[in-house]
């Protein structure tokens, strides 16, 4: 096989097994890999109704066929698992070295299935794949883990592992690799953490091939030209990072701030990506094969919040920044290098803390809740204690290590949380951008920007600019987005990569890699299918058109103050329209006829 | 004149596109353990430094091999080797002192980077700038500007 390594790892954690399958290729072409194989495997071998944190789960790594190339900004890989915080099928992606050094290892993918009795590491080195004693690790943060992994394997080993949250099965721990790049979203690591699996670690010496090296350089030349001489994939993300976003959500009225109680922050450019370029930033940082250099190395040396890592981006910088009412550059990025260290999702993270100062604010809770603790929006300290909390598993943090859901409705106030499918959204306010809410509803892993970034045509006009305030056309723009979302990730390519490549490119690459003909029909197909296949496993589960809702706040309650103040997120003009153009029926569920246009 | 293959540690984003471009020219797949060019991360600081052939004047694998495979080779400005002569016993793999060439017995060849005969696959794939191949005696013009630009900021805001 070209692209494809042709073979991936079924590893039994609670017998100590290691099979090495071989990866039908009808399946391949049928599902590419990443996000779109696991989910597969997910759903042929995992009953969706499972308890997430029960043995039965299985935790699947799988890169795409790009993964391990030079195509532009090709490095990721998925986790795919049913997600602990919500209950809906998780696909977490991640770049840095891992997903490459995998295939060059000679694997596309692992599954990981049953638990372990003692922690255990996985050693995979070629061939040689052995499961270690983990016994030391536990309760190791995040670096000091992947440096004692290495230390005992091979100085080069990308290590992807959980921190002290993820052994806690903390909802919402991510699995780290380089350190600094986390599969963030959905819980994963809880899930590696049920399973008493603190790392895998993996280096390999072999090779991915493509049927014809030299056409595959001209098309990766071409791809990679038009990133470049695209603003925002070329110059702006490699400048300021995806925190350059803050002023301009800020200035279109679409920051959400305080947990969503308004939709515009004064004081949101002391922590953007210009504040950040000039006083934190030591250079722009990239993954594996990565032409934008988005990373950011950064250094705090104001002594109350000293740190050197990696961090934040834009969602990061408002979960703990304009989402709390806070405008610290310093904290928000210590607060960062926290959740890098111990493994967890700085969105939920944030955005968990943001709704604990609703409910206090509101007076839903007091200090007797809070260890004492005033959470009033803008406390910085507070902020700062609470993070810490949740990541020592103490005291009040033990309720937020659960997610805004839990936390507000064991209160009796579910609405303060601001997920969708009990999943935290990120920094784009549906209120002001119509159509990001209706992806945010119908998201298949709850809020998530990254699962159809209409931000792109909505906010920054890419690649051609489109009303945030109407909801006219958004269903059918939505559906494109999550489409070939699905298809990117499960090819193995940076979401950023469309900040200059379409569907006909990301086929045009698939092609030259695989020495298949993928058309850009098939590409956007494969994404339906992988789109669809999601929603299976997720009704499946027992969810159903209910949960594809937004918080009642921002269908009810208008921005209150900037550009968009008034507005509010009309997501009943568009959720019928997006149901009908899916070929689903009323109750959200895809019909007989879908299924078999899309072979599922 | 003559060309020499600059690095900038200081812009590397530590992407590895050398290594990926470097092992695909050379071998035709993407195997960037056998790359030419290697770089090394220290992730939580931050900083990647690529390391590759100096392309030593006075080069000590030319001086220790035995049967003068590996070569002066002016007309490049490079260190040279003969495939015919090496006799493979990686004399110049224990000599050189950037460990930049080693022997594998698998294909039976040096792995040792060769500046694409003039047209560094490296250079052409690094999105930073970090790889520069530049006449060698302007390959410091960027390092002198970058204090210059400095020394003038810091200049104007005391004046």
């Amino acid at each position: 096989m070209y692209g494809w390594i042709g073979c991936y790892l079924r590893i039994d954690l609670g017998s100590g097994t290691v099979r090495k399958e071989s990866l039908p290729a009808e399946l391949a072409r049928k599902y590419l890999g990443g996000r779109g194989l696991g989910t597969h495997f997910m759903m042929t071998e995992v009953d969706p109704k499972i308890d997430p944190l029960d043995q039965k789960n299985k935790l699947i790594f799988a890169a795409g066929p790009l993964c391990g190339t030079n195509a532009p900004s090709a490095s990721h890989f998925d986790v795919v698992s049913k997600g602990p915080l919500n209950g809906t099928i998780a696909a977490s992606s991640s770049g840095g070295i891992f997903g490459p050094m995998l295939k060059y290892a000679g694997y596309d993918m692992i599954i990981l299935e049953g638990k372990s009795v003692k922690p255990v590491y996985l050693w995979i080195c070629d061939d040689v794949v052995e499961i270690r004693d983990a016994a030391d690790l536990w309760g190791n943060t995040v670096p000091e883990t992947t440096e004692a992994i290495r230390a005992a394997t091979d100085e080069e080993a990308s290590v992807a592992c959980i921190g002290p949250a993820g052994e806690r099965q903390v909802l919402f721990a991510n699995i780290m690799n380089e350190c600094g790049r986390a599969a963030g979203r959905s819980g994963v690591g809880a899930v590696m953490g049920s399973k008493n699996l603190k790392a895998i670690a993996v280096r390999g010496t072999g090779a991915v091939r493509v049927p014809d090296i030299k056409a595959f350089r001209d098309t990766v030349v071409r791809a990679s030209a038009k990133i470049k001489a695209n603003s925002v994939g070329g110059q702006g993300l490699r400048n300021f990072g995806t925190d350059v976003l803050v002023n301009i959500l800020n200035e279109l009225g679409g920051l959400p701030t305080r947990n969503f109680t308004d939709g515009y922050f004064p004081m949101a450019d002391k922590v953007g990506g210009e504040s950040l370029a000039k006083q934190l930033l030591i250079r722009p940082r990239g993954c594996y094969a990565c032409i934008i250099s988005c990373g950011r190395a950064t250094k705090v040396t104001n002594p109350k919040f000293a740190g050197q890592g990696e961090g934040p981006e834009y969602e990061t910088a408002w979960a703990f920044g304009p989402d709390c009412g806070i405008d610290n550059l310093d904290a928000v990025t210590k607060a960062n290098y926290i959740c890098n260290d111990y493994g967890m999702d700085t969105i939920t993270m944030g955005s968990s803390v943001a709704c604990a100062m609703n409910l206090f604010e509101d007076g839903i809770i007091t200090t007797k809740d809070t260890d004492g603790i005033a959470l009033t929006f803008g406390n910085v300290d507070a902020m700062m204690e609470m993070v810490r909390k949740t990541a020592e598993g103490e005291g009040f943090g033990k309720k937020l290590a659960l997610g805004s859901y839990r936390l507000a409705e064991s209160y009796g106030h579910p609405e303060y949380s601001m997920t969708c499918k009990k999943q935290e959204m990120p920094a784009y306010d549906p209120r002001a951008i119509q159509g990001i809410g209706l992806n945010f509803a119908t998201g298949n892993r709850g809020g998530c920007h990254v699962r159809g970034y209409t931000i792109s045509p909505e906010v920054l006009g890419q690649p051609v600019k489109m009303d945030p305030r109407v909801t006219e056309g958004k269903p059918a723009l939505d559906i494109t987005f999550q489409d070939l979302t699905a298809a990117l990730d499960s090819s193995g390519m940076c979401l950023f990569t469309t900040f200059g490549l379409g569907a006909e490119d990301l086929a045009e690459l698939l092609s030259a890699a695989t020495g298949l003909n993928i058309t850009t029909e098939e590409f956007m197909k494969i994404g339906a299918r992988i789109w669809n296949l999601e929603r299976l496993f997720n009704l499946k589960a027992g969810l159903s058109a209910a949960d594809d809702k937004l918080p009642e706040r921002l269908t009810k309650d208008p921005i209150l103050t900037g550009p968009s103040k008034g507005l509010v997120n009309r997501l009943g003009e568009m959720l019928p329209e997006y149901y009908k153009l899916r070929g689903w029926d009323a109750a959200g569920v895809p019909t007989k006829q879908t299924l078999t246009d899309l072979g599922l | 004149m003559s060309k020499m293959l600059m690095i900038y540690p200081d812009r590397c984003t530590g992407c590895h596109n050398c290594t990926l471009a470097c092992s695909a020219f050379h071998d035709g797949e993407f195997r960037p353990h056998t790359s030419r060019i290697q770089v090394t991360t220290w992730e939580t600081e931050g900083f990647s430094m690529p390391t590759t052939c100096q392309q030593c004047e006075d080069a000590p694998c030319v001086a220790v091999c035995p049967t003068g495979a590996m070569h002066a080779d002016p007309h490049m400005n490079r260190v040279a080797w003969d495939d015919v002569k090496c006799i493979g016993c990686r004399m110049c793999t224990l000599a050189c002192p950037f460990g930049a060439v080693v022997f594998e017995t698998a294909r039976r060849r040096i792995i040792k980077c060769d500046l694409c005969d003039g047209k560094p696959e490296c250079v052409a794939f690094c999105p930073t700038k970090a790889l520069d191949y530049i006449e060698e005696t302007d390959s410091a013009r960027d390092r002198k500007k970058a204090v210059a630009v400095e020394f003038k900021k810091t200049f104007e805001e005391v004046k």
